[in-house]
Formats: structure tokens, sequence, C-alpha cells
């Protein structure tokens, strides 16, 4: 951080405006890099990467600095930072059933595994998190476990966001029954449901000033 | 078939340090062994193991398979270091052990014999 940033952010901190870096994190495919474009499209008028079908889209991290969340008469500004998604397990073969030939499936997962590593440092780097999660499947995984005992730890402010409740399967209730400790926010990030209440959520929760 | 799974005593790992006992986990698991740990495995050390498995991924070792139960209540040690636990961590190779289902207090997983 410049010595311009840090000012600005000790002034804004001041004036009770906050700006803070925001990662998105979740397993491969969740909605991340859709959710982090839905953001910044609605905020800045911009695109953060690209988003896929095939898991492991992301794997480095992408940044979309200084957007800024209105709600009301208070504002929230945001380094929002999209993670590759985190996995115990790589294996190239899962590639090819999306039609990636041997080399680029081999390819693709060297890079996904170093970009679980990235996203894993990166969390030292932020004020905030959302925990994006498919509300299609099950939360108990490993790697939620994980991810949402680190942000324990690490006594950092997050949001758990259960996303894709557009489809069929969807539960967002068996998420919010699963962690019935945390806010859980249902959301569509490809159809930009319940948008408002995840801005709201935002801004209440990292808009805080921690000690 | 015989399934051979390793259960691994609290002070056998207490013995070691984060770094070692990490490397220890995954050296096992990488030579095709299942271990059950006794005292299951912290938040951040999961994830640091998660982050050393990545290093070690590659086209014939695609990466591991961990189980791990946080427990809600922290014992006085815990709330002092600030450090939750999981209860339990089971953790073996991804193409060894399959979760098949789990919830808040049941974990079913298979053990595949092949190999
Ligand atoms: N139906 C539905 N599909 C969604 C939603 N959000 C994302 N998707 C789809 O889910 C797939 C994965 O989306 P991404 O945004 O690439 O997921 P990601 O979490 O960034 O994935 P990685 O970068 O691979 O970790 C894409 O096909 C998206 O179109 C949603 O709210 N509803
Ligand atoms: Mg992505």
């Amino acid at each position: 951080m410049g010595i311009f940033d840090k000012l600005s952010g000790w002034l804004l901190s001041i004036f009770g405006k906050r700006h803070v870096a925001i990662g998105i994190y979740g397993p491969p495919n969740a909605g991340k890099t859709t959710l982090a474009n839905r953001i910044a499209m609605d905020w800045a008028g911009d695109v953060v990467g690209e988003s896929s079908e095939v898991p492991h889209e992301t794997r480095k991290i992408q940044k979309k600095d200084r957007i800024v969340i209105k709600q009301g008469k208070a504002s929230l500004t945001i380094d929002l930072v999209d993670t590759p998604g985190i996995a115990t397990k790589i294996d190239y073969h899962d590639f090819l059933e999306y039609g990636l030939d041997e080399e680029e499936a081999k390819k693709r997962a060297k890079e996904a595994t170093e970009g679980v590593i990235e996203a894993i440092k990166w969390l030292d780097n932020l004020d905030g998190v959302i925990l994006l999660m498919d509300s299609t499947k099950n939360p108990f995984t490993q790697v939620n476990i994980t991810i949402l005992g680190n942000l324990e730890a690490r006594e950092l402010p997050f949001i758990i966001a259960a996303n894709k409740i557009d489809l069929n399967g969807s539960t967002p209730a068996t998420l919010k029954s699963a962690f019935p400790k945390h806010e859980v926010v249902p959301i569509s990030a490809l159809n930009g449901v319940n948008m408002d209440l995840l801005y709201e959520a935002m801004v209440r929760k990292f808009g805080k000033k921690r000690k | 078939m015989e399934i051979k799974v390793n259960f691994i005593s609290q002070e056998k790992l207490n013995g070691l340090g984060e770094q070692e006992k990490l490397k220890f986990i995954l050296e096992e698991v990488r030579k095709g062994q299942i271990l059950v740990l006794e005292q299951g495995l912290t938040a951040e050390e999961q994830a640091k193991l998660i982050e050393m498995t990545m290093e070690k991924v590659n086209e014939k070792f695609s990466g591991i398979e961990m189980e791990s139960y946080m427990s809600e209540k922290q014992n006085f040690w815990g709330r002092l270091l600030g450090k939750k636990r999981a209860r339990m961590t089971i953790v073996g190779p991804a193409d060894k052990i399959k979760t098949v289902y789990r919830d808040k207090d049941v974990i079913k997983a298979v053990i595949v014999g092949k190999r």
C-alpha cells in the first residue's frame, strides 16, 4: 500500500467511510467470478474476470479496486478480490470431460494448484470475506469447513452467500441451518437476485470499524 | 482385499512441530496410507496441509481427501490459545477414500481398495 492509499484510508476512516479489501472465497464453480462481475458491474460498470462451467477457471487472484457501494447515506469503498476456488484435490482427468485435450488439462491442473495456494495466502491481506457456496450442493464439505474455520480463527468479518437459488435443486434453508451462528444471504449471482440484501449486509458488516 | 487404516495417537503428533507434523501426514498419505488422527487439526493446520498438498499434486497424486469435525465447544486451552481444533481428522489419498455422505454429525466415507 502506498502512502497516499494509507493516508486516504486513514482520512476515510475518520469521516466514517471505510476502504476495505474484501475477498470472495469458496469451492471451484460456486460462482465467485460471476458474483465479482455482478458487484463490479452494479457499482463500477466493469467486469473482473471470466466465468466458466469448467472448474478452476480462475487460477490467479483478480482484483477490482475502489468499488464504492452505497446504501442510503452510508457508503463503503472496497477492493474486490476474486480468488481461485479452493480444493483438496485436483485431477487433470476431470478436465478431459469438458473437452480439453490432455496437455491443456494438465496445464490447467498445474495452474489450479498454484491458484489454491495463492487463494489461501491471500487471506492475510483481507479485511473481510464473502464465503460463497453453491446452494444446490451439500454445504458440509471439508473446503467450506476449513475456510470457515480460518475466517473464525482470524476473526475476519464474513458473510456466507448461498448462490444459485434460481436453480431447481437449490436449498438455501439447508445452508442456513448448517451455519446457524452465521449470516447467510441467499442470492443468484447470475440473475442478480437478492443483491440488495447482500449489499446491505456488506455495508453493515464490512463498514464497521474493527479494533 | 485388505485395507489398512492407521490410527495416529495424540502423543505421536504432539511430539512434532506444526511443520513436521503436516509433513509427516502428507508423506504417509502420499505413500497411500489412510490416517485417523486422534487429535484433529486446527483450521489453520488444515489450510496449511491443503497448501502443502497442492505443491505435491501431479499426474500420479491428485491430492487428499480430508474429513474433520470442528468442535463446537472449546476447551480451556483452546480458548486460551484461541484455536479451534477438529475433534478428529481423517485424511487419505483422494483416489482411495471418498466421502459419500456428510452432515453435522455423520461422515460416511468409502475406502476404495484398488491400486
Ligand atoms: N444457475 C446459476 N448459475 C450460476 C450462478 N452463478 C454462477 N453460475 C454458473 O456457475 C458456473 C461457475 O461460475 P464461476 O463464476 O466461473 O465460478 P467460480 O466460483 O468463479 O469458479 P472457479 O473460478 O473455477 O473457482 C458458470 O457456468 C456460471 O454461469 C447462479 O447464480 N445461478
Ligand atoms: Mg472464478
